[in-house]
């Protein structure tokens, strides 16, 4: 495993870019001129306090949110306006902060859910489940098999997730984003609300997908000792606008960024 | 103590005493049933997989049922009159989307459900002004539904069962088993219902909203479609068969808002519970308490198990 924050993805492929990006809620101005990159098989991290636009930068990048002004550019194609879907099928996956999953289907149902977009067998084959409905479904099961072994939780596969505990449940919605077998995957605070061992879990997930499947991963996270270790490159939002951007040790010398953290005397 | 006992023992004495007219009642009940448990399926399609209660349904039942006789009545050939029929419910779900759905997208239940409203009377001034308002006549000899009756001897009398009643029940019991299997089993069943659970993920995973509206609508055409004809061949087509919509509301209420299951076992409930309750205990009140039964056992319903018999119950962490 190489080790976090050296220099050599500085150099890769950018997978996405952010460029002067402002997006508003009527008078509410939630990000304003904000510029990143995201480059191919990093771990970026999105870091700032509450409220510095970090969900809506998230939001912007995977359609739900169209910004009034800026440019996003993801796999060399730019674009102002996109709808989540067609974000969705150019291979970006995300998770949420509180957790959305479908509460009333299985976790083996939710993971398919992700598949949805790799199956193509049309509606008449569907509707009698016949010849190549029924093949697709048979390989589409097995490669979430597979992701549901990755992540141990073979145990669960058949229950309804609104019955699981919280840790499991952010496991479920993981395996989910991963059964898209995303090029980009957006991670919105995915240790909330965790306990030290589920944290750990969930940080093992986090890099083996990253080292394995060479996925992008972009993460919102609060814990700091968590997005020292885990992320490539940093960057800091504070009321909507870019304070600093670098590896993690930059960014633990910052001093912008600790005013941000800490408050500063006016 | 003699209106207790015309209350609590006299229909039953009288069932007793002549089960074959039970088993009509029943019969007729099971069959009325049946026709709610279809107005209900369309309610609830839709109510699933978009969170709006559809107030147009009822409508939808009498313009699917119009198009098809007013296509026939133009020299249209039956069968192909049908098959127009089915693109004519797809066209409409489609505009629905585009029209009335895509524009108040986000917007809180009740403004979606005040836009049913307005597609309501929409397709009420439609279908007066392509197909007039007079009553038709349902063309069930040209669709090859059964004519006649058969009649089986019982307890020394005889039941009657119109053989368009058992078509009926055979068309919703096979339209039913389609979609619970179409709901469970396959990639867009599955999408349906991610979509009823929450749109931010079913958006996340690539499910496009848009496209899932057009096909529960559609599907919801397809139902009001087959509900038309059979109410149609056994009163005729006009626009009262709306007020009978409303019969579906007790029904979702007995049955719940998100299952399908529940729809039919709830129009059954409701549909038996009708019957008897008229045939046994209505002259007790004068009669005709019919129209007014089936709410009063969802209101009696609602007291005991407010999420219906198969809905979900809704827990919220405080």
């Amino acid at each position: 495993m190489r080790a976090r924050g050296s220099a050599d993805v500085a150099a890769g492929e950018v997978i996405l870019s952010v460029e002067d990006v402002s997006l508003a809620f009527g008078g509410v101005r939630a990000l304003t001129d904000v510029s990143f990159d995201i480059r191919k098989g990093e771990i970026r991290a999105i870091i700032g306090p509450n409220g510095a636009g970090k969900t809506s930068m998230l939001n912007v990048i995977n359609g739900f949110y169209h910004p009034q002004r800026g440019r996003i550019t993801f796999q060399g194609k730019a674009r102002t306006r996109m709808r989540p879907y067609e974000a969705a099928r150019g291979g970006i996956a995300r998770t949420f902060q509180n957790v959305a999953l479908f509460r009333g289907m299985s976790a083996l149902d939710n993971i398919m859910a992700g598949r949805t977009l790799a199956m193509h067998a049309n509606l008449v084959f569907q509707f009698v489940r016949f010849g190549p409905a029924l093949n697709e479904e048979v390989a589409h099961r097995r490669r979430v098999e597979e992701i549901i072994d990755f992540l141990e939780i073979p145990h669960i596969r058949k229950v309804p997730v609104g019955r699981l505990p919280y840790g499991l449940q952010k496991r479920v919605e993981l395996g989910r984003a991963l059964a898209m077998e995303p090029q980009l995957l957006l991670l919105d605070e995915p240790m909330a609300g965790m306990n030290l061992e589920e944290k750990e879990d969930m940080s093992r997930f986090i890099l083996d997908v990253n080292n394995i499947f060479g996925t992008t991963i972009a993460l919102i996270e609060h814990d700091m000792g968590v997005v020292m270790d885990l992320s490539d490159r940093v960057v800091v939002l504070e009321y909507g606008r870019k304070i600093a951007d670098g590896t993690p040790d930059q960014i633990k010398t910052d001093q912008k960024v600790i005013d941000a953290y800490l408050g500063v005397a006016h | 103590m003699d209106i207790l006992y015309k209350i609590f023992l006299d229909p039953f004495v009288q069932m007793g005493a002549a089960p074959d007219l039970l088993v009509q009642t029943l019969w007729d009940g099971l069959v009325a049933g049946v026709l709610y448990a279809l107005i209900a399926l369309g309610f609830v399609l839709i109510f699933k997989a978009s969170g709006v209660f559809n107030f147009a349904q009822g409508i939808m039942v009498v313009f699917a049922a119009l198009t098809l006789v007013g296509l026939y009545e133009h020299g249209v050939p039956a069968f192909l009159a049908l098959v127009l029929t089915i693109a004519v419910m797809y066209g409409l779900a489609f505009a629905v989307e585009r029209v009335v759905l895509r524009p108040l997208i986000n917007q809180p239940d009740i403004i979606l459900f005040m836009a049913t409203f307005g597609l309501t009377y929409f397709l009420i001034g439609l279908g007066e002004l392509v197909f007039g308002g007079d009553p038709k006549v349902m063309i069930s000899d040209q669709l090859l539904l059964p004519r006649g009756a058969y009649e089986i001897k019982m307890f020394g009398g005889f039941v009657q069962l119109q053989k368009i009643d058992i078509a009926a029940a055979v068309i919703a019991s096979v339209m039913v088993l389609a979609l619970g299997v179409f709901f469970q089993k396959t990639r867009i069943g599955r999408a349906l219902r991610a979509v009823a659970d929450s749109h931010k993920a079913a958006l996340s995973v690539g499910i496009s909203l848009e496209y899932i509206w057009v096909v529960v609508w559609f599907a919801a055409g397809i139902v009001a479609l087959a509900t038309g004809i059979m109410w149609g061949a056994r009163s005729n087509v006009s626009f009262a068969l709306e007020i009978i919509a409303l019969k579906a509301l007790p029904v979702l209420i007995l049955g719940g808002f998100t299952s399908i299951p529940g729809a039919i076992v709830g129009g059954v409930i409701i549909g038996v519970g009708e019957k008897i309750g008229e045939f046994y205990w209505g002259p007790l009140l004068g009669s005709g308490i019919e129209s007014w039964l089936a709410y009063v056992i969802a209101l009696i319903f609602l007291l005991f198990r407010p999420q219906g018999l198969f809905g979900e119950r809704i827990i919220e962490r405080i």
